[in-house]
């Protein structure tokens, strides 16, 4: 199988039945507690949704380090400020449709501007939700946080690598947002699996040797389903690379110019509005560095609704078989 | 900190007139920014850098020092006269006011700046910044007094109440708030814009020590100061009644010099007026 034998992947995991399934939202209570553990300037925020976010945890094996905010998320964002400008390293969480969504100017103004050691945690994100419906299915959260200057975002994959992402970001000084899902993913990676700041990774790859048709650069949870179409597309004979990238800023721009530059033609994939997202990044990049033709999963300018997950993926145009009719549209695009 | 004896407070009043000086000269040079409400605050300020912080100006980055938050950033001409005074920077400096490549931005930014301890600017978040500070200042149980100034029109932004609402909850005792209660915003008065009274009451009734002040009163600014310290298991506001365009005339009360800048010669004229202004400012003790 074209699995990359250094992504450390776990071994069945086409097997869209028997792989374990767990929300992307469990590594960040994970990865909270480890950072916390490890580090006792570590702090947590939260607005009334401590058990949904997965704060719990932390709160519980250290009530001092933990401060409930009640539902005030513009009070979230500046508490923490404040909170790093003595020194420690806020965590703050809620879901993504109320932090970053309520509170952008005051983690712009005094996170971001204000250099504070912030960790913006947004749960929730995505279509995927549900049942709430669009209320609370935040799909423009990154386009809200990628602009902004200091900030790192990152959208991981499943709940490991979003373990990963939450204690890499205790890491690093300066503002993070990390993006996090509700609903249970196939949980692909693995402990052994390398997650970096500012790196991408093939998961599948094209034959030694050889040029790939297409590359699909994807982040968060719809990794899994690029990888399903890639199976498929290679059963069509299709030599396909697909690259997660959880580090949409900073970009690992020499991995997406190398894609670009075997495959000459790009999709782009992600839980989020086309606009502004993940794939805006990379054709920003890319139409300066090497411009190719690229086709962008995502939800194309609408809101969503309740229903399934499932339902909803696929109603907005985001499962395999849409990534697939992406692959076939941007080959016949390729000159 | 230590009693005020008169001759302290005849140099806080000569400070207080040179910050509103500096003030008057960094406004009419720079062609823009704020001038009613430095003026106003221009005591306060004096009283904070002279009198009340436990600060070294020579090491910003003192731990233990207070923290002093302006949540209402437009008013920072105030605060950069009297931090050059206080010996921060050099007096100098105060004529970059709002010029390319100057420490001193329109609106104040605390990377570039230290001693600032906080970018503020937009409405309605300092007292949350402040509210951090003294949760972290309980939770590493240091003896670290944290103040943070507001005006009163932002007493409107719903962001002050969330951060009110949490300081009560939490009886941060080691907050002490003020707001510059100059009764004037940008498109007119407070009252008319959208009235904030009862302010002490609402205070109150979010849990807050609530004490009302002369803001041109040294006597009552230290006192209200020191009576905040003495208070155990809430946090406290105080309310300074202050004259916005306190020193000059033709400010005074008037809401249009909440942001208005000056022509020449009404500069001059507001420098001609502060020089020999010790007797006007003096009666407010008497």
């Amino acid at each position: 199988m074209p699995i990359n034998p250094k992504a450390k992947l776990v071994e069945h995991l086409l097997d869209v039945k028997a792989i374990e399934q767990k929300p992307t939202r469990d590594g960040y209570g994970t990865g909270l507690l480890a950072a916390g553990d490890e580090n006792p300037s570590v702090v947590a925020l939260c607005a009334d949704l401590m058990e949904s976010t997965r704060t719990e945890a932390f709160a519980q094996k250290y009530p001092d380090r933990f401060v409930e905010m009640g539902v005030a998320e513009q009070n979230m964002a500046s508490v923490a400020a404040g909170m790093a400008l003595m020194g420690k390293i806020p965590f703050i969480s809620s879901y993504a449709m109320f932090s970053p969504g309520r509170n952008w100017e005051q983690i712009r103004t005094t996170i971001a501007y204000n250099e504070a050691n912030v960790k913006i945690c947004g749960a929730h994100a995505g279509v995927s939700v549900g049942p709430d419906g669009a209320t609370h299915q935040a799909i423009e959260d990154i386009a809200l946080m990628r602009p902004i200057a200091n900030m790192t975002v990152f959208s991981p994959c499943d709940s490991v690598e979003a373990h990963k992402a939450t204690y890499a970001a205790a890491k690093i000084t300066g503002p993070v947002y990390v993006r996090y899902a509700r609903e249970k993913t196939p949980v692909f990676t693995t402990a052994q699996t390398p997650f970096e700041p500012g790196k991408a990774m093939a998961f599948w790859v094209e034959p030694v040797r050889t040029k790939p048709d297409v590359a699909i650069i994807s982040c968060g949870p719809l990794t899994h389903n690029a990888i399903l179409a890639a199976a498929e597309l290679e059963r069509e004979g299709m030599k396909v690379r697909v690259i997660n990238n959880p580090s949409i800023k900073p970009l690992d721009k020499e991995t997406i110019l190398k894609a670009a530059k075997d495959a000459k033609a790009i999709v782009t994939v992600e839980e989020h509005q086309v606009a502004g997202g993940m794939g805006s990044a990379i054709a920003e990049f890319l139409a300066q560095s090497y411009p190719v033709p690229v086709e962008f999963i995502g939800v194309q300018n609408r809101f969503g609704q309740s229903g399934t997950p499932t339902e909803l993926i696929e109603h907005y145009g985001m499962g395999a078989a849409h990534i697939i009719e992406a692959v076939t549209r941007v080959i016949a695009r390729k000159s | 900190m230590p009693h005020l004896h008169e001759d302290k407070i005849k140099f806080l009043e000569e400070m207080a007139n040179q910050i509103r000086q500096d003030v008057i000269a960094m406004v009419s040079h720079a062609r823009s920014g704020h001038i009613a409400g430095p003026l106003g605050m221009a005591d306060i300020f004096a009283a904070l850098y002279f009198h009340i912080l436990r600060h070294d100006p020579k090491h910003p980055e003192w731990s233990e020092r207070d923290r002093l938050i302006l949540s209402n950033g437009h008013i920072c001409p105030v605060r950069y006269a009297a931090m050059a005074r206080a010996g921060y920077f050099p007096v100098e400096e105060l004529k970059t006011l709002r010029t390319f490549g100057s420490r001193l931005q329109g609106h104040p930014h605390r990377t570039i700046l230290p001693g600032v301890e906080t970018t503020s600017g937009p409405l309605g978040s300092g007292l949350s910044q402040a509210v951090g500070m003294a949760i972290v200042a309980k939770m590493d149980a240091k003896k670290i007094n944290i103040y943070c100034l507001m005006s009163d029109g932002e007493q409107e932004c719903g962001q002050t109440w969330e951060a009110a609402m949490l300081a009560g909850k939490l009886k941060l005792d080691n907050l002490t708030a003020l707001i510059d209660r100059n009764n004037i915003q940008i498109d007119g008065m407070t009252e008319d814009i959208m009235p904030l009274e009862p302010l002490r009451q609402k205070y109150e009734a979010f849990g807050w020590h609530v004490l009302d002040i002369n803001g041109h009163n040294f006597e009552e600014i230290a006192n209200a100061y020191e009576t905040a310290q003495a208070i155990y298991e809430k946090p406290v506001l105080i309310i300074a009644h202050t004259i916005p365009g306190k020193g000059v005339d033709f400010m005074e009360f008037e809401y249009p010099w909440h942001s208005k800048t000056f022509k020449p010669e009404e500069a001059k004229e507001s420098l001609a007026q502060l020089r020999t202004l010790q007797g006007k400012i003096k009666s407010e003790h008497e």
